[in-house]
């Protein structure tokens, strides 16, 4: 951008920045010049990296001056401005400094790396198979490259059930057939994976045996070939059985079994992923000490592999316990990479609970105090987007989430971290100017 | 801070144990003192006895945090940021919020200023007991005018008393927005390679706090502010520049995190709070406002979460406002003490004497999801937050903080009677608390009826129990 300056102003700026550079040089008489053509040359870090140059910069001024008429001497007695300009040394010249900072040294221990799905190579039927986990750092850290982006894997449930309306409106459809519903989350919202939960199982809702829900897992298995994970009512006296069913009907996939807890028989779920070739949700409500329990009861007493155990340590929602959800994974996940080898797995995050805050999906405030809440059907969305974004940055690997927008920001806002996602450069020097 | 132990600080102090603090022994104030609870100003002796001046100012340098403070503004509303002294939360806690401002330009026609002021400054949003707020308005001088610039200022000024960031790279300019705000103590935006030396010199005439601003280019940031505070400026603020999208954003969350680490480290020449510039998400050319709007709630998100002390941001929607004050909320939270709303009795809904009453523990996150689940559902009720000092149901009745006695103390403190506030005598209490079931019959004479484990099966539940026979 030009920028008008006037000579005594071009004394004035390098008066402090380089005195014996200016000596010999004095410009009388004042004028406006225009600098836009000389961009580069008032650049005083230049001037202070280059030194000398400086001197020949005020000369090619001094030049400048000249041919627009006013009387430059060369080696005169130094003219009063810039003696003026001395007066105030607050300022001389840029300080130079380097940045550094050290990688951390303690952060020694990787994270292990799980599949989720096989493919025909594995002896499953899977398009692809989805990674997650073996970081060496803290997720997006410079330390260490991150080998697995995140990945989301989109709910699916075996019976119309009630959600919010912003969700729901995606998905209205197609919530009478899994399958329909499974193939919509691939196609069109570029889902990684399924959840498929099992909920008409619960002796609550519709108490569905398990040999008829495990149909169901059939028909999500056929009706898309990314990896899927399983999961029960939550009833910890099914969920056993009603996992180890559907186990049973998707051998050989490498389904994720969601999942075992210390409340419930945790043994049958771990005895079924070993039996079928899956892996296994280790689920705990946000505590480190019953994560850690949980997880050396999978490994040691049930035998199951360091490579089938993805952590679930529970999500809460932005504003309804998201802090203890963030520090417990950001805890979970430092204490992983300083070497505790009982916390050493990938995690993975309910991100719909995000849909239980009211902020997402209440019309209004209750509260007649409150600012004006705003359509609900954007407050929604956006709930989810940062109650996963904070997990992804403590160190969560896969989510699992239901708004097709949540999805797809999620995904760039978490690639882009990861560094997979090239835009065109923006300048942002101008920021104060925008049009916005 | 340099020292971690309170036997560290016990060595400055009198170690008279006399009391004058609050603390009963001088060791004990020590403690309050690691923990940043207390300062050294709370210690009358220290702060009185000459004698004690050298102990004093060694200990204030002990205890300063690794991460500078810097006040914007004055008065009730000015916003104090940096003064962390961990990386991550949990090791102790973050102090000063992130400080959410927001942007004003100055080519807005007066009303229109005037306007979107009163926005920012009556946001407001209830949670846990207070308001959560905005913090401050940042004046963009797009017009590039002194004159105009200051006539924005001085229209803000006018307008609210929220801190101010005034925000160009023309001297002349800045100069014109400090006149305008006189005595406001503004922050200054900012001083870059080309413009250091006059910003510089308008930070120390008018003795304001300063941004330096170097995109993406950490040694010339380290360079302008080691000369600033060599030149005596103190209270400095980072800009390493904030890229909305690509490999420029990656970048920019690299420069965060390399910068937070290295001041916490201990190199203070770059110790000082952080500049976050989520408006940039505007100028990213994504089209549809509502992205527009998400990308800067993200990029906001990355950099509360991230090391981002203080931010600039466009979006007034109530979507993009809501989160992210909420998000600021939640990381700088103190982890060290259990989040607990008051024990009382609420209202959910419209509930009269026909509804059910329901108890649960004044933990915060069990209160709000129990409270969420019922009134999710339309259900009308009672809901009493019995205080288990912040602690969650199956944990308080394991640990003896939730027994009958308490939860009767609670309704009797709540001055609710269960035999005239409503007609059915009937307290349905957690399922996870059902071992309570007969001594609560006993403590309050009432029928008891165990619900659900969890709370998101109280709908189903009232379907079965509700109204109780």
């Amino acid at each position: 951008m030009a920028k008008k300056m006037k000579l005594t102003d071009i004394t004035n700026m390098f008066s402090g920045m380089d005195i014996e550079a200016l000596e010999g040089v004095t410009i009388e008489g004042d004028i406006e010049l225009d600098l836009g053509g000389l961009g580069g040359g008032s650049d005083p870090m230049l001037a202070a990296a280059l030194g000398q140059e400086s001197a020949v910069l005020a000369q090619h001024f001094a030049r400048i001056a000249g041919m627009f008429g006013y009387p430059v001497g060369i080696g005169g007695p130094a003219a009063a401005a810039p003696a003026a300009a001395l007066a105030a040394p607050k300022f001389k010249d840029l300080i130079p400094a380097k940045f550094d900072v050290a990688n951390m040294a303690d952060w020694a221990t990787p994270i292990q790396e799980v599949r989720i799905g096989n493919t025909s190579a594995d002896g499953g039927s899977r398009g692809k198979a989805v990674h997650v986990g073996g970081e060496k750092a803290l997720p997006f850290y410079f330390d260490a490259d991150m080998p697995n982006r995140n990945q989301v894997t989109i709910d699916v449930f075996d019976m119309r059930i009630g959600l919010a309306k912003a969700v729901k409106q995606n998905y209205d459809e197609v919530m009478d057939s899994p399958g329909e519903w499974a193939k919509k989350n691939v196609e069109q919202f570029n889902a990684d994976m399924i959840t498929i939960h099992l909920i008409s199982t619960d002796p609550l809702i519709k108490d569905t045996p398990a040999k008829e829900a495990a149909k169901t897992v059939e028909e999500v298995l056929q009706a898309v070939d990314v990896p899927i994970a399983i999961g029960g009512s939550g009833n910890p006296q099914k969920d056993p059985e009603v996992l180890a069913k559907a186990a049973e009907v998707a051998e050989g996939e490498r389904c994720l079994l969601a999942s075992a807890s210390l409340n419930l028989d945790y043994a049958a779920i771990a005895e079924a992923a070993l039996k079928y070739d899956h892996d296994v949700l280790s689920w705990t409500q946000l505590d480190m000490n019953s994560q850690k329990e949980l997880n050396r009861k999978l490994m040691k007493q049930c035998n199951v592999p360091r490579e089938r155990i993805i952590m679930d340590p529970t999500t809460a929602a932005l504003g309804y316990g998201l802090d203890y959800a963030y520090t417990n994974m950001e805890r979970i996940r430092l204490a992983a990479l300083m070497g505790d080898d009982e916390l050493t797995f990938p995690m993975s995050s309910g991100t719909t609970n995000a849909w239980g805050a009211r902020e997402s999906w209440m019309v209004g405030s209750p509260l007649k105090e409150d600012s004006d809440w705003g359509p609900r059907e954007y407050r929604g969305p956006i709930w989810e987007i940062v109650t996963g974004l904070s997990l992804a940055l403590a160190g969560n690997d896969l989510f699992m989430m239901m708004h097709p927008t949540s999805v797809a920001f999620l995904k760039k806002a978490t690639q882009t971290l990861f560094g997979s996602i090239d835009e065109e450069p923006v300048d942002i020097s101008n920021w104060i100017a925008a049009e916005v | 801070m340099k020292i971690n132990s309170p036997l560290q600080a016990y060595k400055y102090l009198p170690q008279t144990n006399c009391g004058e603090c609050g603390e009963p022994t001088c060791m004990a104030f020590a403690s309050k003192l690691i923990d940043r609870s207390f300062k050294t100003a709370d210690c009358p002796p220290l702060v009185k006895e000459k004698k004690f001046a050298k102990k004093l100012a060694e200990l204030e340098g002990l205890l300063a945090p690794e991460i500078r403070e810097v006040i914007i503004g004055v008065g009730e509303k000015a916003a104090k940021i940096g003064g962390d002294d961990v990386l991550y939360r949990h090791k102790l806690t973050f102090f000063n919020k992130t400080k959410m401002f927001f942007d004003v330009a100055d080519n807005m026609d007066e009303a229109a200023i005037v306007e979107r002021v009163k926005q920012i400054a009556d946001f407001r949003k209830f949670y846990v007991g207070n308001y959560l707020l905005l913090d401050g308005i940042a004046v963009r001088a797009a017009s590039g005018d002194p004159a105009k610039f200051a006539a924005a200022v001085k229209k803000v000024g006018e307008t609210t008393d929220l801190p101010l960031i005034l925000c160009s790279f023309d001297p002349a300019v800045l100069k014109a927005g400090l006149e305008a705000a006189k005595d406001k103590n503004p922050l200054l935006y900012a001083a870059n390679k080309d413009n250091w030396k006059e910003v510089g010199e308008l930070a120390l005439e008018y003795k304001v706090p300063v941004v330096v601003s170097a995109i993406n280019d950490l040694d010339t940031l380290k360079t302008l502010a080691k000369t600033f505070a060599d030149a005596g400026i103190q209270d400095i603020v980072l800009d390493p520049g904030t890229v909305p999208v690509g490999k420029g954003l990656k970048n920019t969350f690299t420069n965060f995190l390399k910068i937070r680490r290295a001041g916490i480290d201990g190199d203070v020449e770059i110790a000082y709070p952080i500049l976050a510039l989520p408006f940039t998400a505007w100028m990213a050319g994504i089209e549809d406002p509502v992205n527009a709007s998400y990308w800067e709630t993200v990029m906001a998100s990355m950099f509360t979460i991230r090391y981002g002390d203080i931010m600039i941001l466009h979006s007034m929607e109530p979507y993009a406002v809501l989160p992210e004050m909420h998000l600021v909320d939640t990381i700088y939270t103190d982890p060290r003490t259990p989040v607990a709303v008051d024990g009382a009795m609420y209202k959910v809904g419209s509930p009269t004497a026909d509804s059910p009453v329901f108890f649960t523990t004044n933990f915060a996150l069990t209160y709000y999801t129990v409270e969420s689940d019922i009134a999710s559902n339309g259900i009308d009720c009672w809901l009493l937050a019995v205080d288990t000092d912040g602690i969650g149901v199956e944990a308080a009745v394991a640990g003896g903080q939730l027994t009958a006695d308490k939860v009767k103390d609670a309704f009797d403190k709540s001055d609710f009677d269960l035999k005239k506030d409503v007609n059915h005598n009937t307290v349905i209490i957690p399922g996870l608390s059902a071992r309570l079931q007969g001594d609560l019959e006993d403590s309050l004479s009432a029928s008891i009826k165990v619900g659900p484990m969890d709370s998101g099966r109280i709908p189903g539940w009232m379907e079965k129990n509700w109204p109780a026979k």
